[in-house]
């Protein structure tokens, strides 16, 4: 009899598409946006998870996120150094800053200044050049998306030069560092240097970045840091954490992004409960009919449950397929969308979403095929 | 030829109580159904109507049993008591010797799967299965294997006259064909009762009689009983009974003698 479900399913092609549209339609659309939020939320933490050696961020206590800084004294280093399990700290900065080409093309940059002499925090992937190029002088290193905004149309290539807060430097390296919320280039340079090109006043050091020894939790050397210097501390994942908490808090983001979502499960559930119910209502005297023959409630209730079933799989199937392809593809073409990608997780999600929308229409549309009067195949 | 006798039953009088058994006391061994004083209604306090009152009725093995009369009656409502879809409220029911009221939910869907068929004035063909696939669903329903249930259907599809078709949905098949598919739906699984409800209702003369002689010469094998309801007085001459029903009871029953025939 089940063979006879898919058969009577597939058989009314119409609503089969359109059942099967209905699914995939919410896959794409929730898969989508819970893609594109996890990926905005990632990257409120990505200058945090790109520096991969750091285990603990220290910071002025004010400071909540890596995008809000307030600069500390150039002492809370050594304070941050002299604390036990501490292996080694050492300064980070970051600013905002104006960046203009020699052909005035103006954008502005996320700046990020690391150590000297142990470049700790920049991220491994170089497409051209290496992280030693960054002790050359005035040299830089900027991401794929900030070249292609300020050099639209050329290839990536070395010793451009660019004005940084009207100060001179040159490319020196492209790098694939991951993309971040709030802008669009993305520079890494020496501390001292970046320090230089924007010279914002007394106190400069906006981060303190450390390694805890080994064998001692960052969390645990955090506290102790904060206990012993005053200052705020956290472990990279307390502080992409907190960073990420930040967004989904204090912004509209969560809600905009949710309402999507909710749109696409009300859709989802509206459309596929409207078309199966039509289906099973199209299909109600033939029910009674099987009811008649001797057909238990029983079997009906599977044969339904397996049309529910094949149509939110091939939906669900059909949808993850189409936005894997977008997630795959796209953001290797558009720039802006470069970090975008598809969890795991949200996938498995939409997967539970699509089977709440196919039982609930499933259920809606059941409830007429267990109380159909089998009595009614006798009336014309 | 054929000539009718009619069996004396009381008729109800106008206004006074309603007439209870209209069959006379018989050995039941060749009975197939037999119904006393079925009472039935619908609806509940003031909108209560009854639709049955003490109705009797009988139906023999290796017969056809016409039940005829005006709409609304309750000829449909009394098969359907019969064939253990409906309840009533009073009365006794028995059908192949199994009391059906006494059935409920899966024990009655396989009472009916095993004992009954069923052939609908609508056909009610599921549209998305072939002819042979339509003809084998109740083989199936019963547990039979799909693909040994689907050549057993075409066996049977072959001999009502649709070898060809076998293949064709119900909407490639003329109303004709379409009954026919019914016919072999309802007698696949070897019921011991065919209940059919105005079978030739939805089909032209010329092919509502060869339907019934179909009907007459497959169903009635093997000693079944064949219930019909129906309104199509072209089809009389295939019954061997006649039981004809007015305002919810048995008012008269005609044997239908044939030459050479011997009833039980």
């Amino acid at each position: 009899m089940l063979a006879i479900a898919l058969k009577m399913l597939i058989g009314d092609r119409t609503k089969y598409l359109a059942l099967v549209f209905g699914v995939a339609f919410a896959t794409i659309l929730i898969s989508q946006q819970g893609g594109i939020f996890i990926g905005l939320l990632s990257r409120a933490a990505s200058v945090i998870r790109d520096a991969r050696e750091v285990d603990l961020w220290v910071m002025d206590p004010a400071v909540e996120t890596i995008d809000t800084t307030y600069p500390m004294r150039d002492t809370a280093l050594a304070r941050v150094r002299g604390v036990e399990g501490v292996a080694w700290a050492v300064p980070f900065y970051k600013a905002n800053v104006q960046i203009r080409t020699r052909d005035g093309k103006l954008s502005s940059g996320l700046l990020l200044g690391v150590d000297d002499v142990s470049l700790v925090g920049i991220p491994d992937e170089f497409v051209l050049g290496s992280p030693v190029n960054l002790r050359e002088p005035d040299a830089i290193a900027i991401n794929p998306f900030g070249f292609s905004l300020l050099f639209p149309g050329q290839p990536q290539q070395l010793g451009g030069e660019l004005e940084l807060n009207d100060r001179r430097a040159v490319i020196r390296g492209i790098i694939d560092a991951s993309p971040v919320f709030s802008g669009n280039a993305i520079i890494y340079s020496r501390y001292d240097q970046a320090v230089g090109y924007t010279n914002t006043g007394r106190n400069q050091l906006t981060f303190v970045v450390a390694k805890a020894v080994t064998g001692q939790s960052p969390e645990t050397v955090a506290r102790r840091i904060e206990d012993r210097t005053g200052l705020r501390a956290r472990s990279s994942d307390e502080f992409s954490a907190d960073s990420i908490g930040y967004i989904i808090k204090n912004t509209g983001i969560p809600i905009s992004f949710g309402t999507v979502v909710v749109l696409g499960i009300v859709i989802g559930i509206a459309v596929v409960a409207l078309i199966f119910n039509q289906f099973i209502l199209e299909n109600l005297r033939q029910y009674a009919a099987l009811k008649a023959i001797g057909v238990r409630n029983f079997t009906l209730i599977r044969m339904t449950l397996l049309q529910g079933l094949f149509v939110g799989a091939i939906g669900y199937g059909i949808g993850l397929g189409l936005i894997s392809y977008f997630f795959h593809v796209v953001p290797n073409k558009v720039p802006t969308f470069r970090g975008f990608y598809l969890p795991w997780q949200i996938a498995a999600g939409v997967a539970v979403v699509c089977a709440v929308i196919v039982t609930l229409s499933v259920l809606l549309g059941l409830r007429r095929v267990v109380f159909l009067d089998p009595a009614v195949v006798f009336r014309v | 030829m054929r000539t009718s006798a009619d069996i004396p039953v009381a008729v109800p009088p106008a206004n006074g109580p309603r007439q209870a058994h209209v069959y006379p006391d018989q050995p039941t061994g060749t009975l197939a159904v037999r119904c006393r004083g079925v009472v039935k209604s619908f609806g509940a306090g003031q909108t209560r109507v009854e639709v049955l009152h003490q109705t009797d009725f009988e139906a023999h093995a290796g017969e056809m049993t016409f039940l005829v009369g005006p709409s609304g009656c309750g000829k449909t409502t009394l098969i359907s008591i019969i064939g253990g879809i409906l309840s009533c409220e009073a009365g006794d029911v028995r059908v192949l010797g199994q009391d059906v009221r006494r059935l409920r939910g899966r024990r009655a869907a396989d009472f009916r799967l095993k004992n009954l068929g069923f052939i609908f004035q609508q056909f009610n063909l599921l549209p998305a299965l072939t002819a042979a696939e339509n003809a084998a669903v109740a083989l199936i329903a019963g547990g039979e294997n799909s693909g040994r249930a689907i050549r057993k259907a075409s066996d049977l599809l072959a001999r009502l006259g649709l070898d060809r078709h076998q293949r064709k949905f119900p909407s490639q098949l003329s109303g004709g064909q379409q009954q026919r598919v019914a016919i072999a739906r309802a007698l696949l699984h070897n019921p011991r009762l065919v209940i059919c409800d105005e079978p030739t209702a939805s089909l032209d003369a010329a092919t509502g009689h060869v339907v019934m002689e179909m009907l007459r010469e497959v169903a009635l094998r093997d000693g079944r009983s064949v219930i019909i309801v129906t309104h199509d007085n072209r089809i009389f001459d295939f019954a061997d009974r006649i039981a004809h029903m007015s305002d919810g009871v048995m008012t008269r029953v005609a044997v239908v003698e044939r030459a050479g025939a011997s009833l039980g």
